[in-house]
C-alpha cells in the first residue's frame, strides 16, 4: 500500500508530465525511498497508481541499476569499478571490504546493514578510488580508511 | 515512382517506403528479424544491412540498415558487397553466442526465420567458445510454451504484444544482454490474440503448445487452404495434419482478411476436432451400441426419410454447400434455419441493411484503415476479436494523417512515429451495455441498455442527416455526446461504423444503420460492418429459409414427423424444454454432426460428418465474402462432409434434382443456378479439374517424409495415395511447384525460407496484397440505384421493471462459442458461469459480489454467482451466453427475481 | 588568462547565491536578451561564436538550435534539457560547474530556452551527484523567487518552468535520445535519428539537449560577444574547456583552459607530470570511449580537429592516463566491462559483441588467450563502427580497443604468449593434458 505522503508526492510528479505514466521513474525512487528497494507488491501498487500494467512497470524498473528489485541493506555501498579507479587501485580495496564484510558483490552482510555494489564511474576520478555508501562520498580511498568509514554506518 | 540501382541493376520502385521492403518486394533475399511488414521498423537486429553509395563514382560505400532507409530516386545499393555480406554473417554470429544450438529439439525447426537466416548469410562456423547465458522459462498458460534461452532479442514479441495488439502482460526486462522477454511472473497470458507471438517470434521462444502435444515438423504435415469457423470474420487459415491427426492452425494471408494474425480462438480451437466429444462412427439407434457403416447408417436415414414427413434444420455453422444440399433435400417449405428466432431476425436484418444501404462495408484491412470508428452494442474482443484487432489499428490513422506526415516521420518508422504521437489516438466512440478491453482506446464510451445505444446512434445520424428522423426526450449530455459523435465522424475521411448480432437489438443495427447512410447522404466514405453470430451466419441467410419456430410448429401440428438435422446443437438455439419435446416429438431424428452434444443424444440415426478439417465448402463472412475451405487430409472411419452425406441420401432416396449431381462442382452450380446474386461462390477457386501444367497443387511439401514407411506397421505395400476428386489439390507432395492461385494456397514456402514469413515471395508488395489478389470474393455492393431509406423505428427509453432484471447477452471469446469450446487449451480459458449485476442494483437486492442470484427467464431457472459492474445499466444483467452450466435463453429477455429466494440472505444479513 | 566559467567556483566553498551570483553580474544576459534580442539572434550569435558541444560530440551549439521548428505553427510545448548524467568514465568536470555555481547554469539554460522558445526545461543530474542536486534544486529556487523563471519572465512574456530530474543508473542516458526516454519514464533505450529531438524529442515536442559546460558558456557569449568567445581559444576551436586529468599524475584535477591548450602543458604544468616510479604509456584525451594517444601526440593542441586528426576524439576532454605499471591488457578489459554492462540492449552487435570482447579480454588477462582471439577482437573493432549499432556506446567502446590493439598489441600477444599477464604475479597457465 502506498502511504497518503507517498502518493501526495506521486501527485506531484505526476502533475509535471504529460500522462501519468511518464513519472513512473519518480514515482519508484519515492518509494524506495521509504523502503530501500522495490517489492513485487511495491511494483504493482506503483503500476497501479500511475496507470500501468506491473510488467510495463518492471521492465522499466529492472532497466537501471539503481531500482532495486530485491532487498538491500540499510546502507548500499556503490564501489566504483571504472577506469580511473582501477589505474589508482580500487581492486585492493574491493578485497578489503569482501573481506571485512564477508559479501560479495550483490550481497548483504548478514546484520543486514550492508549490500555492496560495483558502479560505474562515480565522476570523482581526480580522487579515485572513490566508493559512495548512501549519500556520502568517499575519495581517495586507502584500505586503511575503510574501517573508519564502516563504523559511521550502523 | 523511383529508380533504385542494386547492385547496378536498375529497379522502378515506389516510393515512400523503406528499403527492405522494396528490396524483398523485388524478390531479392535480404535477412531481417526485428523489422515486420505489419510492425514497421525499428532498426535493432542490424541484421539487414546494406552497402549504400553516395553516387555512381562511390566505390566504398557505407553499411546502413536497409529498414530504416527511405527509397530515394537514384539511390544505388549493394546487396551482395562482400563487407555488407561479412556483417551480416557476423550479426548471425553474434546472435548465436548466446543462441542454444538446439534446433535438433526444437519445436521451431524446420519453420525456424532464424534457420532461414543463418543459412541465407553463409554463417557456418561458431568461434565463440565461451559459457552461454541461460534463463528460467515461464509458465504462460494452455497456449503458448516458453523456452528464453534461444531468444535472439529482435524485439518483436513486445511490439506485437504491446504496441501493435494492445497486450499488457508481456514485456521486456533488465537490460544489456541479459535482456529477458516475458511476463512479470508466471502466468496466463491475457491478450486474445498471444498465439500470433509463435508466428511473430523468428525462433522458438514462444512455440505453440498444441502443437507440442502432438509434435510434427512443418515439412512432415499435410496443409489445406482454410477459413476460421470460430467466428464471423472468416480469417483464412492454413490447417496441418499427420496421422489422421489436426496437429495445428497457422495464419494464412490474407491481405484485405486477416492479414498476419490469427486470434487465440482461431487458432486453438482446432483441437475440438481431436477432441473426444468426436463423432467418428455413424450410429443407428436400433443397433446401439454397435457403430454403424456407412452403409447401414444411409439406409437407415433414408428409410426414415420414406416412411415419414421431413423436414430440415441448417446451421449457420456449416457449409453453404451442406445447407443448400439439405434445402434442396426436403425442399426451400421445409427447409429451416438452425439458428433462434431472434438471431434469424437479426441476420436476416443485417443482410437486408447491407444490400440496401449505401454505405460499403469494408474489410478488415479497410477497417484498420479508418480515420473515425463509431461501435454499437459490440464487444469486438469477444464477438469478432480480430476486428478489434483492426479497431486498435484504426485509432492510429488520424494521428498518422495528421502529425506524422506533418512531421516528415515516414509511417513504417514504428519507433519514431509511436514517440510522436505518444498515447493520442483518433476517434473512437463506443456505445456499449458494460466494459469492453477496447474501452481503454476509446475517445468516450457510453455505457448503457440497448434501446439507449440505439437512441444514441438515431440521434447521431439525425444530427449528421436531418432526413433521418431524431429521437426524442433525449437527455442533453447524451445529445452532447452525439453531436460530438457525429462531428467526428463528419470530420473524417474514412469512418466506419461497427455493430452487429450480439447485442440483440434491432434498433442498434437500424440506427447504426441509419449513421452510415446518413454520412453517405453527406456525401462521405463511411463504411458499415456487422458481426454476425457464427462462421456462416451470412451464407445461410442469403440461401433463405424459415424459421426454427415453424419447424418446432411443423412437427408439433402434425405437418410432419421427421427431421434432418445439419450440424447443429439445437439446445443452444432454443430452450432446453422446447427442443427436448421438439425432439421427442419426432417420429425420426437424423442428425449429421461431428461432435457429440445434447441434440445428437435424440438422433435416431447420427452421420459421422466431417469436422472443417475433413470437409470441402464455402463459408460468407460477415463482409459478404465467400471464401472456400478444403479438406486436410483423407478421412478415416466413413467420415464424410455433410453434404456428401445428404448428396448421397437424395440419390437413395432418388431426389430428382440430386441425383443429377455428380460433383462438387455440380452443387456450386446449382447454388448460382438458384440465387444468382451468389455467382461470385464459383469464382473464388478454380474447379476441381483445374491443373497447373497438367498437375494438382500438393498439400504435403515436397520434404514430406516416410510417406512408404508410415503405414509400414499395417502393410508393407505403400497404398495408393488417396484422390480428391472435389478439388485441385493433391493430398501427396506430388503436383505442382511453383505458387497456386491465392486462394488455393496450403503453405507458405519459397526456396530458402521455411517459415510463414516466405509470404513474401507471395505478395504483389509486401505486406500488400497476394499475387492474384487476395482470397474471397464479396457478394454484397452496395446499390447506387436503391434508394436510401432511413428506419424510422426509434425506440423508447429502457424503463426498469420492478422485480426484474433485463438480461442482456455478454460474450466470451473463450466460451461463447459452441466447436471452440470442446477444444482443450480453451476450455482451460472458459470463465465460471456468473451474472452481472449493477452495482447500486445489487446493494438494492442486497447481493454480494460471488453470491448466488436465482432468476428464471422464459421459464428456464439460473442461479449464479453475482459478479458486481459498475457499468452495466440499473435494471439490466449481464448473462454471459453460450458458457457450459449456463443454459440457452433468447436474449435480451425479461428474468424474474425469485424474491423468496432473494430475500433470505438480505434477512440474515440484516444487523 | 580568461576563466570565464569558474571564475566564480573555489573549490571547498559554497556556490554563490543568487545575490550574490547577481552582484558578480549573473543574470546579465538574461536582463540583455529579454529586452534587446529576439530568440533568431541569440541562435545567430552562439552560432557565430562557433560553441561547440562539450558533451563529446563536438557540434555547433547554434546550428543544432537552427533545427528546432520556430514561429506560431511549431509544436508545443518545447523542451530544453540540461545533460548532467555525467557518466562518462574518466569525466568530472560537469561536476565542477554543478556543485561550484549552479545559477551559471540556470543563466545558460534561460538563454538557449529563450533562443528556441522552450517554456520546459530540465536539468537530467546523473543520481551520484548529491552535492549538485541540493545546491542546484536551491539555485532553481533562488530563480523562481527573483522571477528568472516562471511566468512573464522579468515582464518580457516569456515563460520558463525548470525541473530537477535525477536519474537511477545507467550510462546510457548520457545519450540525448535516450536520456529523453528515461525523462518520460521509459527504458533509456535511444532513438533512430532522423526524427532528431528538434523536432520530435521529449513527449514527441521540439528539444534541445546540451551538456552541462555547453550551457555554462552562453551568458558569457551573450555578454561579450562572439569575437571575444572566438579569441578566447588558442587555436581553431573557440572558447575555453574544462579539461581534467586522473590516473598516476602527481596532481589529478580539473582546470579551465583555453581551448587548444597542449596535452604536455595539461599533464605536466597542471596536473604535475607522472607519480614517481610510474612512466607515461599513453592516455585517453576525452573520457573512456576515445582513442589512445602516445608519447609522439602530447605536444598535440587539445582542440576537436588537432585531436581527431591524430586518430582520436576531444570527447568530454577529462583524460584519463595509463601508466607503465598499469597492464593495458587489464585496463582495456576494464573499459570493455563499463560498455558491455553498460549497453541497453536494444541492438545485436553492441548487445552480444561488448561481452564477447570482454570475455576474450578476460581470458588473454587470464593467460588463456589464444591468437585467433586477437582476429574476433579486429573484427569487432572493424564492425562495431557508427552507423553498424544502433547509437554511439558501441563505437566508443571500440575506440580504446582498436587503439589498444594498435599501440600495445604486442602486449596482447606476450599474454597469449606467455599465458599470463606480465604484470599480474599470479602463476602462469599452464595448459592442461
Amino acid at each position: 500500500m502506498l502511504t497518503a505522503e507517498e502518493k501526495h508526492q506521486i501527485d506531484h510528479e505526476i502533475s509535471l508530465v504529460p500522462a501519468p505514466k511518464n513519472a513512473c521513474i519518480e514515482a519508484l525512487k519515492i518509494v524506495q525511498h521509504n523502503h530501500g528497494w522495490i517489492s513485487d507488491e511495491s511494483l504493482k501498487d506503483v503500476a497501479d497508481y500511475v496507470g500501468m500494467s506491473p510488467a510495463e512497470l518492471d521492465s522499466v524498473a529492472t532497466f537501471y541499476n539503481l531500482i532495486f528489485r530485491r532487498p538491500v541493506g540499510r546502507h548500499v555501498i556503490l564501489l566504483c569499478d571504472s577506469i580511473s579507479c582501477y589505474i589508482m587501485g580500487y581492486e585492493g580495496i574491493k578485497e578489503a571490504l569482501h573481506k571485512k564484510l564477508n559479501i560479495q558483490y550483490g550481497q548483504t552482510t548478514a546484520d543486514g546493514r550492508f549490500t555492496l555494489l560495483p558502479n560505474c564511474c562515480l565522476g570523482t576520478c581526480d580522487c579515485a578510488p572513490a566508493l559512495m555508501i548512501d549519500n556520502d562520498l568517499y575519495r581517495n580511498l586507502t584500505v586503511e580508511q575503510l574501517d573508519e568509514i564502516l563504523n559511521k554506518y550502523t | 515512382m523511383a529508380t533504385i540501382y542494386i547492385d547496378n541493376t536498375p529497379f522502378e520502385v515506389p516510393t515512400g517506403k523503406n528499403l527492405l521492403e522494396t528490396c524483398l518486394t523485388l524478390g531479392q533475399d535480404v535477412p531481417y528479424f526485428c523489422w515486420h511488414p505489419a510492425m514497421g521498423s525499428i532498426g535493432a537486429c542490424r541484421q539487414c544491412a546494406v552497402k549504400v553509395y553516395k553516387d555512381e563514382n562511390d566505390t566504398k560505400g557505407k553499411l546502413f540498415m536497409s529498414c530504416m532507409e527511405q527509397v530515394r530516386d537514384g539511390m544505388r545499393i549493394s546487396i551482395v558487397d562482400p563487407e555488407a555480406k561479412e556483417f551480416r554473417a557476423h550479426i548471425i554470429g553474434w546472435l548465436m553466442t548466446n543462441h542454444p544450438h538446439d534446433c535438433a529439439v526444437c519445436d521451431e525447426g524446420g519453420s525456424c526465420h532464424l534457420q532461414d537466416m543463418t543459412v541465407m548469410t553463409g554463417h557456418n562456423y561458431r568461434s565463440y567458445t565461451f559459457d552461454k547465458r541461460t534463463y528460467k522459462n515461464q509458465y504462460l498458460g494452455p497456449f503458448l510454451n516458453h523456452e528464453m534461452n534461444r531468444c535472439i532479442q529482435c524485439y518483436r514479441c513486445v511490439r506485437y504484444y504491446k504496441d501493435y495488439a494492445g497486450g499488457k502482460d508481456l514485456d521486456v526486462f533488465a537490460a544489456h544482454n541479459h535482456l529477458y522477454f516475458g511476463r512479470a511472473e508466471d502466468g496466463v497470458l491475457e491478450s486474445e490474440f498471444s498465439g500470433n507471438l509463435a508466428e511473430v517470434c523468428p525462433t522458438g521462444v514462444f512455440t505453440d503448445k498444441t502443437l507440442k502435444q502432438h509434435y510434427t515438423r512443418k515439412w512432415d504435415l499435410t496443409m489445406a487452404p482454410s477459413v476460421c469457423h470460430h467466428c464471423s470474420l472468416g480469417c483464412n487459415i492454413s490447417a496441418g495434419e499427420r496421422y489422421g491427426t489436426l496437429r495445428n492452425i497457422t495464419n494464412r494471408y490474407n491481405g484485405e482478411v486477416n492479414g498476419y494474425f490469427l486470434c487465440d480462438r482461431g487458432r486453438f480451437g482446432y483441437e475440438h476436432v481431436n477432441s473426444v466429444s468426436r463423432i467418428r462412427k455413424s450410429l443407428v439407434r436400433s443397433n446401439l451400441p454397435e457403430a454403424t457403416d456407412k452403409y447401414t447408417a444411409l439406409q437407415a436415414a433414408a428409410q426414415a426419410m420414406r416412411q415419414g414427413r421431413v423436414i430440415g434444420i441448417g446451421s449457420a455453422r456449416a457449409s453453404l454447400e451442406s445447407n443448400y444440399m439439405l434445402k434442396t433435400l426436403v425442399g426451400e417449405d421445409n427447409f429451416h434455419h438452425g439458428v433462434s428466432d431472434a438471431e434469424h431476425d437479426l441476420i436476416e436484418l443485417s443482410l437486408k441493411i447491407l444490400k440496401e444501404s449505401s454505405a460499403r462495408t469494408p474489410s478488415m484491412r479497410e477497417v484498420e484503415k479508418a480515420d473515425a470508428v463509431f461501435i454499437l452494442g459490440e464487444d469486438l474482443t469477444n464477438t469478432a476479436p480480430m476486428l478489434a484487432l483492426a479497431v486498435r489499428q484504426a485509432v492510429r490513422q488520424e494521428p498518422l494523417l495528421e502529425q506524422v506526415s506533418k512531421a516528415n516521420i515516414p509511417v513504417w518508422q514504428d519507433a519514431a512515429v509511436r514517440e510522436l504521437v505518444q498515447s493520442d489516438t483518433g476517434p473512437l466512440f463506443m456505445a456499449i451495455p458494460t466494459i469492453t478491453k477496447l474501452d481503454e482506446l476509446a475517445t468516450q464510451t457510453y455505457f448503457a441498455d440497448p434501446d439507449a445505444i440505439a437512441r444514441l446512434g438515431f440521434a447521431v445520424a439525425n444530427i449528421i442527416y436531418p432526413e433521418s428522423p431524431g429521437v426524442r426526450g433525449l437527455k442533453n449530455e447524451d445529445m452532447h455526446l452525439a453531436q460530438q459523435i457525429a462531428d467526428a465522424l463528419m470530420k473524417a475521411k474514412n469512418p466506419v461504423i461497427i455493430s452487429g448480432t450480439s447485442a440483440g437489438s434491432e434498433a442498434i443495427l437500424k440506427a447504426a444503420a441509419n449513421i452510415a447512410n446518413a454520412l453517405v447522404a453527406k456525401e462521405k466514405t463511411a463504411g458499415i460492418v456487422f458481426t454476425l453470430p457464427t462462421s456462416n451466419s451470412m451464407g445461410l441467410a442469403m440461401l433463405g429459409g424459415h424459421r426454427l419456430q415453424s419447424a418446432f410448429e411443423a412437427i408439433e401440428n402434425g405437418y410432419a414427423d421427421t427431421v434432418i438435422i445439419l450440424e447443429n446443437d439445437l439446445y443452444r438455439q432454443a430452450g432446453e424444454g422446447t427442443v427436448t419435446n421438439f425432439l421427442k416429438s419426432c417420429k425420426k431424428v437424423i442428425v449429421l454432426d461431428y461432435l457429440h452434444n445434447q441434440t445428437t443424444e435424440h438422433a435416431d440415426v447420427l452421420l459421422a460428418a466431417g469436422a472443417f478439417s475433413e470437409a470441402d465448402g464455402t463459408l460468407i463472412n460477415n463482409e459478404g465474402r465467400a471464401q472456400r475451405f478444403y479438406q486436410v487430409h483423407p478421412t478415416i472411419e466413413d467420415i464424410q462432409e455433410s453434404w456428401r452425406w445428404l448428396g448421397e441420401l437424395g440419390t437413395i432416396v432418388a431426389h430428382d434434382q440430386i441425383s443429377w449431381w455428380h460433383g462438387y462442382d455440380d452443387i456450386l452450380s446449382a447454388i448460382v443456378k438458384e440465387h444468382p446474386e451468389m455467382e461470385g461462390i464459383k469464382m473464388v477457386t478454380p474447379p476441381s479439374d483445374f491443373r497447373i501444367a497438367g498437375q494438382k497443387i500438393p498439400r504435403a511439401p515436397h520434404r514430406f517424409s516416410g510417406r512408404t514407411a508410415m503405414r509400414a506397421n499395417i502393410n508393407v505395400s505403400e497404398p495408393k495415395p488417396t484422390e480428391d476428386p472435389d478439388s485441385p489439390l493433391s493430398y501427396t507432395m506430388e503436383g505442382y511447384r511453383g505458387q497456386p492461385p491465392s486462394a488455393m494456397i496450403p503453405f507458405f514456402w519459397a526456396p530458402g525460407w521455411n517459415s510463414n514469413q516466405a509470404v513474401n515471395k507471395y505478395q504483389e508488395e509486401v505486406g500488400g496484397h497476394l499475387k492474384g489478389g487476395d482470397p474471397g470474393i464479396r457478394l454484397i455492393e452496395p446499390d447506387p440505384e436503391h434508394k436510401v431509406s432511413f428506419s424510422v423505428a426509434v425506440p423508447e427509453k429502457f424503463e426498469p421493471m420492478d422485480g426484474h432484471l433485463f438480461i442482456l447477452p455478454l460474450h466470451h471469446i473463450f466460451g461463447s462459442e459452441e466447436l471452440s469450446n470442446q477444444s482443450p487449451p480453451i476450455q482451460e480459458r472458459i470463465p465460471e458461469p456468473y451474472i452481472a449485476v449493477n452495482t447500486d442494483d445489487a446493494l438494492r437486492m442486497k447481493l454480494d459480489e460471488g453470491q448466488l442470484m436465482p432468476f428464471a427467464i422464459d421459464g428456464q431457472l439460473y442461479q449464479l454467482p453475482v459478479k458486481l459492474s459498475t457499468t452495466i445499466a440499473s435494471g439490466t444483467a449481464g448473462l454471459p451466453v453460450g458458457l457450459p452450466g449456463v443454459p440457452f435463453a433468447e436474449l435480451p429477455a425479461w428474468a424474474i427475481l425469485n424474491r423468496e429466494l432473494q430475500w433470505k440472505p438480505q434477512h440474515q444479513t440484516t444487523y | 588568462m580568461e576563466k570565464p566559467l569558474t571564475q566564480h567556483i573555489v573549490p571547498g566553498r559554497a556556490p554563490l547565491s543568487l545575490k550574490e551570483y547577481e552582484k558578480v553580474g549573473g543574470y546579465q544576459s538574461v536582463r540583455k536578451i529579454l529586452k534587446e534580442m529576439t530568440p533568431q539572434e541569440v541562435q545567430a550569435l552562439v552560432k557565430e561564436s562557433d560553441l561547440k558541444g562539450r558533451g563529446g560530440a563536438g557540434f555547433n551549439t547554434g546550428l543544432k538550435w537552427s533545427f528546432v521548428p520556430m514561429g506560431p505553427d511549431a509544436a508545443t510545448p518545447k523542451y530544453l534539457v540540461a545533460n548532467a548524467d555525467e557518466m562518462e568514465p574518466g569525466t568530472f568536470k560537469d561536476r565542477v560547474l554543478l556543485e561550484g555555481n549552479p545559477h551559471q547554469l540556470i543563466e545558460g539554460m534561460i538563454l538557449a530556452a529563450y533562443a528556441i522558445q522552450a517554456s520546459i526545461s530540465y536539468v537530467f543530474l546523473r543520481w551520484a551527484y548529491k552535492v549538485a542536486a541540493r545546491e542546484i534544486t536551491k539555485a532553481i529556487q533562488e530563480a523562481y523567487d527573483a522571477g528568472y523563471l516562471g511566468q512573464n519572465i522579468l515582464g518580457s512574456g516569456f515563460n520558463l518552468d525548470m525541473h530537477l530530474h535525477t536519474g537511477v543508473g545507467r550510462y546510457m542516458c548520457g545519450e540525448e535520445t535516450a536520456l529523453l526516454n528515461a525523462l518520460e519514464g521509459k527504458r533509456a533505450n535511444p532513438r533512430a535519428k532522423p526524427p532528431f529531438p528538434q523536432v520530435s524529442g521529449l513527449f514527441g515536442k521540439p528539444t534541445i539537449v546540451n551538456n552541462v559546460e555547453t550551457l555554462c558558456c552562453l551568458p558569457h557569449i551573450v555578454n561579450n560577444g562572439a569575437e571575444w568567445f572566438k579569441k578566447l581559444g588558442l587555436t581553431v576551436d573557440a572558447g575555453t574547456k574544462l579539461f581534467g586529468v586522473s590516473g598516476r599524475v602527481k596532481t589529478p584535477g580539473c582546470w579551465e583552459l583555453p581551448m587548444g591548450t597542449t596535452i604536455r602543458e595539461i599533464l605536466e604544468d597542471y596536473a604535475g607530470g607522472m607519480q614517481d616510479g610510474y612512466l607515461f604509456r599513453g592516455l585517453l584525451p576525452g573520457g573512456a570511449s576515445t582513442d589512445f594517444l602516445v608519447e609522439e601526440h602530447l605536444d598535440l593542441p587539445m582542440d576537436y580537429p588537432s585531436i581527431q586528426a591524430a586518430g582520436s576524439r576531444m570527447g568530454t576532454g577529462t583524460m584519463i592516463i595509463m601508466d607503465d605499471q598499469t597492464c593495458p591488457v587489464g585496463f582495456t578489459l576494464n573499459l570493455q566491462h563499463f560498455f558491455a554492462q553498460e549497453s541497453c540492449g536494444f541492438c545485436t552487435p553492441c548487445r552480444e559483441g561488448l561481452p564477447w570482447v570482454e570475455k576474450i579480454l578476460l581470458a588473454i588477462d587470464k593467460g588463456e588467450g589464444k591468437p585467433e582471439h586477437l582476429l574476433t577482437l579486429d573484427f569487432h573493432t572493424k564492425y562495431l563502427g557508427p552507423g553498424n549499432t544502433f547509437c554511439a556506446l558501441a563505437p566508443g567502446a571500440m575506440e580504446p580497443l582498436q587503439s589498444a590493439l594498435k599501440y600495445f598489441r604486442e602486449d596482447f600477444e606476450r599474454h597469449i604468449h606467455e599465458h599470463h599477464c606480465p604484470w599480474s604475479k599470479a602463476k602462469a597457465w599452464q595448459p592442461s593434458i
